[in-house]
C-alpha cells in the first residue's frame, strides 16, 4: 500500500458536491416543509483498480452516497463522472445502456435477489437485456460466474431462498460480475453476514478485484475490514465526508476528532492492551440529518470543539497532499491558541498515549 | 404437492359432512312452514298427509341421511349422464325434491346456473382485467392524479352498495335514455345478431354494477401489493441491472405481487357461483342467487340446504386451489 497520492493513475470516478436531499412533505397539500440532508456535499475521486473505503457510523449517509453514486437515486445536486461521462444528467435509457460497467453489491443478500427468481435467472438476466448472446453462451457465462465465486454448478437452477447468507452475497456478487463491470459499489456486503463467512466475501472480493481489475467503492462501518481491503478511506459523518486519506496514514496519522474517535473504538484483540486503550467516548446523539447544526456538524459531540466551529462549516482542505480533512483544527489552526497544528497535535496526543502505556 | 392435495382432499369431508348437518340443523331448528302457502281452506288432516308426502314425517337424523345418500350418490349421477350424455349412469328413483316447485333441485340449479355464470361470471374476469392494470399503474404512480383517481373510484365502488348503483343505472339508462332495459329475460334465445344485441343490452348494467364492485376490491389489492413490492431491495437490483422499467414492473415486481392478488382472485370464484344475491334480485337475472332467495322465502328446505352446500364444496375446493396457486406461484412455499 503505497501512502503517496497517486495522481499519476486514471482517475475512473470522479465525484464533485454531490447532495442527496429527501424532501420531507407535510401538511394537507404535502408540501415540501424540509429535506433530510442525507449526503450533503461530498466529493471524491475513485483511482481506477483502486478500492475506496468508505466508513462513518449508521445513518451518517454512506449507503446513500453509493446509491447516488450509481443514480439509484436522482440526486438533488452535483456531478458524477465514471470513465469521463457525468451519469448524474445523462437521459434515462442512455444510463440504462451504461449501466453494465458500474454495478452494486448490496447490503441484504436476501432481500436484494428476487424470490422468484432461479440462481441462474438472477445472474443472467442482465446478459438477456445486454447482449445478444444465444442459450448456450450465456449459460456457460453463467457457469463461469459462479465458479469464480465459487457457487457449485449444481445450484444454477435453485431459488435463492435455499441458500446461506454467504451463498447468497456469492449470489450477489456474480450477478454483478456478469457484464465485465469496471467499478462495484459494495454496499456493506459484509454486514449481513456471519463474521468467518465475512473474511470468506471479503478475500472473495479482493481476488476478484486482482483477476479483474475492478474499482471498489466499499462501504462499511467495520473499521477492521475497511483497513484491510481499502487502499483510500473516506470518513463520512452526518452527510459530509469530514477526513479522506489513504488507508495507513489515516489510521496511523488521523487528523480529524470524529476519526480519532472513530479509531479508538475498533476493539483491540489483546486484553491486556485493550484495557489500557484511551478511549474516546462521543457524548450525545448523532443530530438529525433533516436539521443539522450551525457550523461544522460534528460541533455538538466534538470533544475538541471551539468558537468557530459552531459559526462556520469548515473547508476540506488537503493537509499533507493526499490527505483531506475538513475540520477547524487544521484550517485555522492559529484560533484555536494551539500554535503546532494538526500534526504536532496529534504527535503530543501519541506521545501522552505513550506515557500511558 | 400430489400428496398434499390428496390429504386436503380427504380432510375435506369431514369438513363438509359437519358444515351440512350444521345447515341441516339450523334449517331444521328455523320456524317457517312449507305449507304455510297453501290455501287455510284444506282440512288439517289433509294437510298432515301432504306434510307426509313431503317426507316431513320422519325423524332429522333419517331425513339426513336420505339427503346425504340422495346429495352425494343420486344427484351426482344425474349430472355425469346429463354431461356425458349416457343416460345408463343416472340413477332411476327419488331425487332431491323442490317444495316450491316438485322437481328435481338438481335440475333447477342447472336451468339457473348459465344466467348467473354469464352475468355474474363475465362482471368476475372484466373487474380483473380493469382492476389489474389500474392496480399496476396506480401503485407505480403512487399519489399521481391518476392513482388519486383510481383510489377515489375504487373507494366509492367498494362503499357504495350495489342495491343503491343498480337503480342509479336503472333510473339514468333505461328510464331517463331508455338504452337498456329494465328487467332481465331469462327466456331470450340469442340465436339471431340481434338476439345477440338484445342479451348485451340487458347483461350491461347488472355486469356494470358488479364489475365496478368487483375491481374496486381487487384494485385496492393489486396496488397495496404492488406497493409492498416496489420498495423491496430486489427491484433496485433490477434497476442496477440496467432492466428497462418495462421489465422491472411487469417482471420483477408484478410476478411477486400477483401471489396475494392471485389468492383473492380464486378465492373470490365461488362468488361467482353463489351469484350477487342483491344484483340478481335488481335486475331480475333468474340466477343462482335468486333462485336461494325465493327458496328461503318459502322455506324450501331441500333446496336451500343443497345450494348452501354446493356453496360450501366450492368455498372449501377453492380454498385449496389458492393453496396450490400459492406454491406454483411462490418457490418458497412447498407442501410435503
Amino acid at each position: 500500500m503505497t501512502e503517496t497520492p497517486q495522481t499519476d493513475r486514471r482517475k475512473l470516478v470522479e465525484v464533485r458536491d454531490l447532495k442527496m436531499h429527501f424532501p420531507i412533505l407535510g401538511g394537507i397539500l404535502r408540501r415540501q416543509v424540509g429535506a433530510v440532508k442525507a449526503v450533503d456535499g461530498i466529493s471524491f475521486d475513485i483511482f481506477e483498480g483502486e478500492t475506496l473505503g468508505v466508513v462513518g457510523e449508521s445513518g451518517c449517509g454512506k449507503s446513500t452516497a453509493g446509491r447516488a453514486v450509481l443514480r439509484l437515486y436522482e440526486a438533488t445536486a452535483g456531478s458524477i463522472r465514471i470513465d469521463g461521462e457525468d451519469i448524474a444528467t445523462l437521459p434515462a435509457e442512455v444510463l440504462r445502456k451504461k449501466r453494465p460497467a458500474m454495478q452494486m453489491v448490496f447490503q441484504d443478500p436476501q432481500a436484494s435477489l428476487n424470490p422468484r427468481m432461479t440462481v441462474a435467472g438472477i445472474i443472467g438476466e442482465p446478459l438477456d437485456e445486454h447482449t445478444n448472446w444465444d442459450r448456450k453462451k450465456k449459460l456457460a457465462r453463467i457457469y463461469e460466474l459462479m465458479d469464480a465465486v465459487g457457487l457449485n454448478r449444481d445450484f444454477a437452477n435453485r431459488y435463492p431462498h435455499a441458500f446461506s447468507g454467504g451463498q447468497r452475497q456469492r449470489i450477489g456478487i456474480a450477478r454483478a460480475l456478469a457484464l465485465n463491470p469496471r467499478f462495484i459499489v459494495c454496499d456493506e456486503p459484509i454486514a449481513a453476514l456471519d463474521v468467518s463467512i465475512q473474511a470468506q466475501v471479503v478475500n472473495l472480493l479482493e481476488e476478484l478485484q486482482d483477476q479483474f481489475g475492478l474499482t471498489y467503492m466499499f462501504i462499511s462501518h467495520d473499521l477492521s475490514m475497511v483497513r484491510h481491503i481499502a487502499d483510500r478511506v473516506a470518513v463520512m459523518y452526518l452527510g459530509k465526508i469530514v477526513e479522506l486519506a489513504p488507508v495507513s496514514r489515516l489510521y496511523d496519522y488521523p487528523l480529524h476528532p470524529y476519526t480519532e474517535a472513530l479509531l479508538s473504538a475498533v476493539p483491540e484483540p489483546d486484553p491486556s492492551l485493550e484495557r489500557r486503550k484511551d478511549r474516546i467516548v462521543l457524548k450525545g446523539d448523532v443530530p438529525s440529518p433533516a436539521n443539522p447544526p450551525k457550523g461544522c456538524n460534528f460541533c455538538t459531540r466534538c470533544p475538541k470543539v471551539m468558537d468557530i466551529c459552531h459559526q462556520l462549516d469548515p473547508e476540506t482542505v488537503e493537509a499533507v497532499p493526499g490527505h483531506f480533512v475538513a475540520c477547524h483544527l487544521v484550517s485555522h489552526p492559529q484560533t484555536a491558541g494551539r500554535t503546532g497544528g494538526a500534526e504536532a497535535e496529534h504527535n503530543q496526543m501519541k506521545t501522552q498515549q505513550g506515557e500511558v502505556a | 404437492m400430489f400428496n398434499y392435495t390428496l390429504r386436503r382432499l380427504l380432510l375435506a369431508i369431514p369438513t363438509l359432512l359437519f358444515i351440512a348437518l350444521a345447515i341441516f340443523l339450523l334449517l331444521e331448528l328455523s320456524p317457517g312452514d312449507p305449507m304455510a302457502d297453501m290455501p287455510l281452506t284444506i282440512p288439517p288432516e289433509v294437510r298432515e298427509q301432504m306434510r307426509l308426502a313431503l317426507g316431513l314425517g320422519e325423524a332429522w337424523y333419517i331425513r339426513f341421511f336420505k339427503w346425504l345418500y340422495l346429495f352425494s350418490v343420486v344427484e351426482p349421477s344425474h349430472v355425469l349422464a346429463n354431461m356425458t350424455g349416457l343416460d345408463w349412469l343416472a340413477i332411476e328413483g327419488q331425487r332431491i325434491i323442490s317444495f316450491q316447485t316438485r322437481s328435481p333441485v338438481g335440475d333447477i340449479i342447472a336451468q339457473r346456473l348459465p344466467q348467473t355464470l354469464w352475468v355474474v361470471g363475465l362482471s368476475y374476469i372484466f373487474g380483473i382485467m380493469v382492476a389489474v392494470p389500474i392496480g399496476i399503474y396506480s401503485a407505480y404512480r403512487q399519489y399521481s392524479w391518476f392513482d388519486q383517481a383510481g383510489t377515489f373510484i375504487s373507494m366509492v365502488g367498494f362503499s357504495l352498495p350495489t342495491f343503491f348503483t343498480g337503480p342509479l343505472l336503472m333510473l339514468i339508462f333505461s328510464i331517463w335514455l331508455g338504452w337498456f332495459p329494465i328487467i332481465y329475460d331469462t327466456t331470450l334465445v340469442v340465436d339471431s345478431w340481434y338476439d345477440f344485441g338484445l342479451q348485451l343490452r340487458q347483461m350491461a348494467m347488472p355486469v356494470f354494477v358488479l364489475t365496478l364492485y368487483n375491481a374496486a376490491q381487487i384494485t385496492r389489492f393489486m396496488r397495496a401489493s404492488m406497493l409492498d413490492n416496489l420498495t423491496q431491495d430486489y427491484v433496485r437490483t433490477a434497476r442496477s441491472k440496467g432492466m428497462t422499467e418495462k421489465v422491472v414492473v411487469l417482471v420483477h415486481v408484478l410476478r411477486n405481487s400477483m401471489i396475494p392478488v392471485i389468492t383473492v382472485i380464486a378465492l373470490g370464484i365461488p362468488t361467482i357461483f353463489t351469484g350477487a344475491i342483491i344484483t340478481e334480485q335488481i335486475f331480475r337475472v333468474n340466477g343462482l342467487g335468486a333462485l336461494l332467495i325465493t327458496a328461503i322465502y318459502a322455506s324450501d328446505i331441500p333446496m336451500v340446504l343443497t345450494l348452501s352446500v354446493v356453496f360450501a364444496i366450492l368455498i372449501v375446493l377453492f380454498n385449496l386451489i389458492a393453496d396450490l396457486l400459492y406454491a406454483v406461484f411462490d418457490p418458497r412455499i412447498r407442501y410435503d
